[in-house]
């Protein structure tokens, strides 16, 4: 880095004269800059893969597939994390894709024109709130709320029905997957929301003025016009939510109880990948707990980065699809 | 002109849906802003900004954790700024169409979304784990490291926006391309790309989880940036993870500051970015 800052300097140095070394010091400096960002990357997988590797030889495919985390006995199996970000990540976007797909509708469609700008700054200031912030909202205001008002309805109604039963069944404490899963679902809304109104704004008019003139209604136009054309960057924003879902740490840490025990109830507490290593790596104090829990780092990495590059292609196949039509 | 009411059933249900969206967007926002209003205003002393973080069981303030990250936040921008204009000029100018500025480009987006707790990880395994001891420098680099994909995604953004003509009258000119681009393209792009750099402040500032392993935290006063430093996102979690309710006090008058300054930033950027676009 400092000789990058030297070359740097040299160059702004250099009389306008040599300006074809200076040229190819600055080709140089942006190019060095430029490959960093991607040697960030691999150095994080590799480093994590190699921190985690004891963890991957001890344990093998057991790591994945058992639930026993016991740090006293040295048996590291991370099923319950990995369950729990699943299950927290799959709440959140069943709350958040029709959620953000709404707005975005409001906002394109329905919304008076002057307050389309403000409303949509607000939406997207949600996702500006430091997700600290989330977490003690959720742990001093939303858990108890979850608690006292919406677990035990829950219960009483969905708690013995058939095949729902057991996901509601169990004491209401507020602090658990489902409280996680909402707190996540509003943390990625911001993200789906902006993609789906700006997609929606991008459809080209004629296509909707076709739809208008042959007298369809407001939601026959989203069904079968707006929808069906921008469904690749929807579900490209479905997976932007999901990698933002799958990672968060601190909301989830505050409202998810990290707890190591597997339960089918979405009431019960559980644990994530994210704040399992949160709450246990500065306690960890054997190199065999320590390699786990940046195994699972490794595990956690390489899902976001697969499901993050999924929603991008999805993404840019939308941008050409609008490029070539305009 | 009458529409079947199976047809103007759906039309209307679509119309209430998409109101209650938005309703229920905007009611999240309302409620943790107030909240955190309501609690951060009644914890907000003198102290706050004059005091160490106490033990439990006693007052005192925030003030070496509002040091420490204010000068985190300082050297991660010192660092992750100029790398990131830096490689986001590759990405739009000097190597525009190049295959490793599509790859960049492409894998910059994937780093921006990417867990932060992870970046945390791997500065512990880079720097800490080296160096035997939790710094202070070790929590700015993971800093940076997040703010760096923030500022190439919006620098490369606002260059791409400069029109071709200037550069191609920076061209006709005789100038040198990196002339053209320091001279020319930057001034054009300056607003934007220092907008881009001020959201990412926002971002690092409330950064919690890659702190967790790095700046670890210091319940002391301590400038020396070679050693566990107190910062801001760590004490409000430690804080309100606590059974103490003095402790609670200071979370809340903590997340009370780093939220106002957090949506302040926010608004100054939308401010500027608008005045910007009425030009």
């Amino acid at each position: 880095m400092n000789a990058s800052l030297a070359r740097e300097q040299s160059a702004a140095a250099a009389p306008i004269r040599s300006g074809a070394a200076a040229d190819r010091a600055f080709q140089l400096i942006t190019a060095t800059a430029a490959w960093l960002v991607l040697l960030l990357l691999g150095a994080a997988a590799l480093s994590m893969a190699w921190g985690g590797r004891l963890a991957f030889k001890t344990f093998g495919w057991r790591f994945v597939t058992s639930s026993d985390w016991d740090a006293v006995g040295g048996h590291f199996g991370a099923l319950v994390p990995i369950y729990g970000t699943l299950v927290t990540s799959a709440i959140a976007l069943i709350i958040a894709v029709p959620v953000s797909i709404g707005i975005a509708l409001f906002l394109t469609d329905i919304a008076p024109r002057w307050t389309r700008a403000p409303i949509a700054m607000a939406i997207e200031l949600l996702a500006a709130i430091p997700s600290i912030i989330y977490g003690m909202w959720g742990l001093f205001i939303f858990a108890p709320f979850m608690a006292a008002h919406v677990e035990p309805w829950l219960g009483a109604h969905l708690g013995n029905v058939a095949i729902v039963g057991p996901l509601f069944s169990g004491p209401p404490i507020g602090i658990g997957m489902l409280t996680a899963g909402i707190v996540l679902g509003i943390m990625v809304i911001p993200f789906i929301a902006s993609v789906a109104r700006e997609v929606f704004n991008a459809v080209p008019a004629p296509l909707r003025e076709s739809a208008v003139a042959l007298g369809a209604t407001r939601w026959e136009i989203l069904s079968r016009v707006t929808l069906p054309y921008t469904r690749s960057a929807i579900i490209g924003a479905v997976f932007l939510g999901l990698g933002r879902a799958l990672g968060e740490t601190m909301a989830v840490t505050f409202v998810l109880g990290n707890a190591h025990d597997l339960s089918v109830s979405l009431l019960m507490p559980s644990n994530s990948i994210a704040a399992a290593i949160a709450n246990e790596f500065t306690e960890a104090d054997t190199d065999l707990y320590r390699s786990s829990l940046i195994a699972l780092a490794f595990l956690l990495f390489v899902v976001t980065l697969i499901v993050l590059s999924i929603a991008k292609l999805l993404l840019l196949r939308m941008n050409r699809q609008l490029g070539r039509t305009h | 002109m009458a529409i079947p009411v199976r047809r103007r059933a759906a039309d209307i249900a679509a119309f209430v849906f998409a109101s209650a969206a938005t309703a229920f967007g905007l009611l999240w926002l309302f409620w943790i802003l107030w909240t955190t209003l309501r609690q951060g205003a009644a914890a907000l002393t003198p102290e706050l900004f004059t005091q160490m973080t106490p033990p439990p069981g006693t007052a005192g303030g925030l003030l070496n954790a509002f040091y420490g990250s204010a000068i985190m936040v300082l050297l991660a921008l010192v660092v992750g700024a100029p790398l990131g204009v830096a490689a986001g000029t590759y990405l739009a100018e000097h190597g525009r169409h190049s295959r490793l500025a599509t790859v960049v480009s492409f894998l910059n987006d994937v780093l921006l979304s990417a867990p932060s707790i992870v970046i945390g990880l791997f500065v512990y395994e880079l720097l800490v784990v080296t160096a035997g001891h939790f710094s202070g420098y070790a929590g700015a680099l993971a800093l940076a490291m997040i703010l760096l994909p923030i500022v190439v995604r919006t620098t490369e953004e606002s260059l791409r926006l400069v029109p071709d003509q200037m550069r191609e009258a920076g061209f006709a000119l005789g100038l040198p391309r990196w002339r053209v681009t320091s001279q020319i393209i930057y001034k054009a792009a300056l607003s934007a790309i220092l907008t881009g750099i001020l959201l990412g402040i926002a971002r690092i500032a409330g950064e919690t989880a890659p702190l967790l392993f790095t700046a670890l935290n210091n319940q002391f006063w301590s400038a020396n940036l070679n050693g566990p430093l107190a910062n801001l996102p760590v004490v409000i979690f430690q804080y309100a993870m606590s059974p103490y309710d003095e402790w609670h006090t200071l979370a809340w008058a903590g997340a009370f500051v780093l939220t106002t300054f957090v949506l302040m930033l926010n608004l100054l950027v939308r401010f500027l970015a608008r005045k910007g676009t009425h030009r």
